[in-house]
């Protein structure tokens, strides 16, 4: 039972633009963070995500923030270690970055969205 | 509960170190109970030496046997791997897992897929762990090995920090660990996890001297208790993993009056007619050929017949071979075989290292739970460092008298013109009875000798017996002892062929006289009968004389009366008359 950041008050943020310029499903990017509760680290790595999703995949992603504090049995799946992580389910292959998420050129490298031709 | 365990000290301090015991055969017996309850125990070592086997072991048993479900956190191998392997030792993980005993978590860490942006933390550990434990209610864990975090991870100042969290999280909560733990080139383990977790540090080693392996245990730490700080040998079989203790400190065995009978009954003769004490290590040595394993075979068939179940380790003969052969001497040993009352082992010496044989014999006598054992030749298990082969054979023998086993070895002693008596194995200040079988080489033969070297707690015969083979069994001699000399074999046969012949003549000699003698006295009778008839002739004849006198006599004396009455004196011839008839 993922959680849509939308629907979540808890992180008090409207995360997923809604999907006014639909590039079809293919162009989509499908992300999801894993935090543990609200601490420091997971809010910096939501509040960068939220920017660098604004800025450069408007209206093209989904987000799920997944807080492990509370759906403990979600970790296993994404296999998660590290708090924040970062998951890119699509496009596959899945790629994780972990960390706040601060360093921007690393995120996007790591989302490796310049060479799908989804960010340029 | 199998939580704490008796310890050996009489004065039990107060809050001593609780400990959890592993269910690993041996392992908690040298720790005086097993691992720190509720506390982290790092096992580190090579590669293939058997971590993981024992971490796994302390899992599985602890949800089998002390009814404490375990989460195993695996980051090299998934949950199916790791089910497959420990299948082969006899656990069934998966059924386990079903019936929440134990819950699987396959960490998979990819470097390649992971790019670090910012700071992190470990958190997704923590909360999967948390989670583990709180489904099944665990109170033992196994990371199996944690250290391959360090290769998922760049920033190791941060995750040294969380491993230091982890292992305080898991004290916090009373969660009794085994980590597993690369060797590394210098300290214990690759990344040093020995300087998290101060409370308890196992070693394991697997080596490989004169191409033979061995795998050895050591315990480097274990904070607050008294441990042995040994090498121990262990072993990992189709069972499971198992150590071997060393020898007890002290000699407090049980003590048995109980006889046990060798199965020659002129052996029983030669002690106090009743046999062996029962629980003692009895070692039958000789040169090869003079009948060791005969003697080990009649033993063994003798416990069977009472009733004794046997465990029979051959070094030498496959069970097929020595129950042909000892057809040939009148020992059915098959039919107890088929019974199940005899187990019959063998394999090879050149097999395996000294302690997998002793792990095995000791593993097998677990299993059958015999009376009798009998180790055919424990010479055999001598290579490498006598120091070793002593020490080793000691713990053998004192586990077996601690269970009351009526132990019997064999040992071949090298060479003729050694000292026979300067045992080989060292081990001879270990055994109660000792029986030597020696060749007697004499007059172009070869003969068996046997006798009592020593026999504990009984007056034994001090002769030296002829020790005979035959379809019939062992018969033991008596040996012809003369002019300082001791003959055997044909010899003795001869020697008693000649006594017999001299007894024969001896006899011979008696009757002849015996008859002579009758003889003479039957012709002295006769002559005395000869001569009593002769006087009876004599009498007869000399009464009938003086009858015919007398007669003649009273004729006379008529005649006068008459005469007399003629001429007329009647009165004279009267009292003549009257005087005759008188005399």
């Amino acid at each position: 039972m993922t959680l849509k950041a939308s629907a979540k008050s808890k992180t008090k943020k409207t995360a997923s633009k809604k999907p006014d310029a639909k590039n079809g499903d293919a162009g989509m990017v499908e992300l999801r963070l894993y935090v543990a509760g609200q601490t420091p680290k997971s809010l910096a790595a939501l509040a960068n995500l939220k920017k660098i999703c604004n800025d450069h995949l408007t209206g093209r992603y989904k987000l799920h923030v997944i807080d492990l504090v509370k759906t403990p049995q979600l970790a296993q799946g994404d296999q998660i270690l590290a708090i924040p992580t970062l998951v890119r389910k699509l496009p596959v292959p899945i790629r994780k970055i972990i960390g706040d998420l601060s360093d921007l050129e690393k995120v996007l490298v790591g989302l490796n969205l310049r060479e799908t031709g989804i960010v340029n | 509960m199998a939580t704490s365990k008796v310890r050996h000290s009489e004065k039990e301090k107060p809050q001593q170190l609780e400990k959890s015991l592993t269910g690993i055969a041996g392992f908690d017996q040298i720790t005086n109970g097993g691992v720190p309850k509720g506390r982290p125990t790092i096992v580190c070592g090579g590669p293939g030496c058997g971590k993981t086997m024992f971490a796994m072991e302390f899992l599985v048993r602890g949800a089998t046997e002390f009814n404490e479900p375990g989460v195993l956190m695996t980051f090299e191998e998934t949950g199916e791997e790791m089910t497959k392997n420990v299948a082969s030792l006899g656990f069934d993980l998966k059924s386990l897992a079903a019936r929440k005993k134990i819950m699987m978590d396959y960490v998979k860490i990819e470097p390649a897929e992971i790019e670090e942006t910012g700071t992190y933390d470990l958190e997704g550990l923590f909360v999967r762990l948390q989670y583990a434990v709180d489904s099944i209610g665990a109170k033992r864990i196994v990371l199996d090995t944690l250290e391959a975090v360090f290769s998922g991870f760049k920033n190791t100042g941060l995750l040294r920090a969380e491993i230091r969290r982890l292992f305080r999280w898991l004290k916090d909560r009373g969660l009794t660990t085994v980590v597993t733990a690369e060797r590394g080139d210098g300290p214990l383990t690759r990344y040093g996890l020995e300087e998290y977790v101060s409370d308890c540090v196992i070693f394991l080693d697997h080596r490989v001297t004169e191409q033979v392996s061995t795998r050895r245990m050591r315990i480097i730490k274990y904070r607050g208790t008294s441990h042995g700080a040994d090498e121990f040998p262990f072993l990992i079989d189709d069972r499971g993993f198992s150590v071997l203790p060393s020898s007890s400190m002290r000699l407090n065995h049980k003590v048995s009056n109980e006889r046990i009978s060798s199965g020659v009954p002129d052996l029983d003769a030669m002690l106090e007619g009743k046999g062996f004490y029962k629980g003692t290590s009895i070692l039958v040595s000789g040169t090869a050929g003079s009948g060791k394993s005969s003697l080990s075979a009649s033993f063994v068939a003798q416990s069977c017949a009472d009733g004794r179940k046997a465990l029979y380790v051959a070094f030498e003969e496959s069970p097929l071979q020595a129950a042909r052969n000892m057809r040939s001497i009148g020992i059915n040993l098959e039919r107890y075989m088929k019974s199940g009352l005899l187990r019959f082992e063998a394999w090879r010496p050149t097999q395996s290292g000294l302690e997998m044989h002793l792990l095995r014999i000791h593993k097998l006598i677990e299993e059958f739970d015999p009376e009798v054992v009998v180790i055919d030749p424990v010479s055999n298990l001598m290579m490498g460092n006598m120091h070793e082969v002593n020490s080793m054979l000691m713990r053998l023998m004192d586990f077996l008298k601690t269970r009351q086993i009526t132990a019997l070895f064999t040992s071949l002693t090298q060479g003729i013109h050694k000292d026979i008596e300067s045992t080989d194995v060292g081990i001879s200040s270990l055994i109660d009875s000792w029986i030597l079988v020696r060749d007697l080489e004499l007059n172009g033969e070869r003969n068996r000798c046997v006798y009592v070297l020593k026999s504990r707690g009984m007056a034994h015969s001090n002769q030296v017996r002829e020790f005979v083979i035959s379809k019939q069994g062992i018969q033991l001699l008596p040996v012809y002892i003369g002019a300082g000399v001791v003959l055997t074999g044909s010899a003795r046969l001869n020697q008693e062929a000649r006594e017999r012949a001299e007894r024969l003549a001896r006899q011979q000699s008696i009757d002849g006289k015996t008859r002579s003698r009758e003889r003479r006295r039957k012709a002295v009778e006769a002559q005395i009968a000869a001569l009593r008839v002769e006087l009876d002739d004599e009498e007869s004849e000399a009464s009938l004389l003086v009858t015919e006198e007398l007669n003649k006599e009273r004729r006379l004396a008529q005649d006068i009366t008459d005469m007399s009455s003629l001429r007329g004196g009647k009165s004279n011839s009267a009292g003549r008359a009257a005087k005759l008839g008188k005399s």
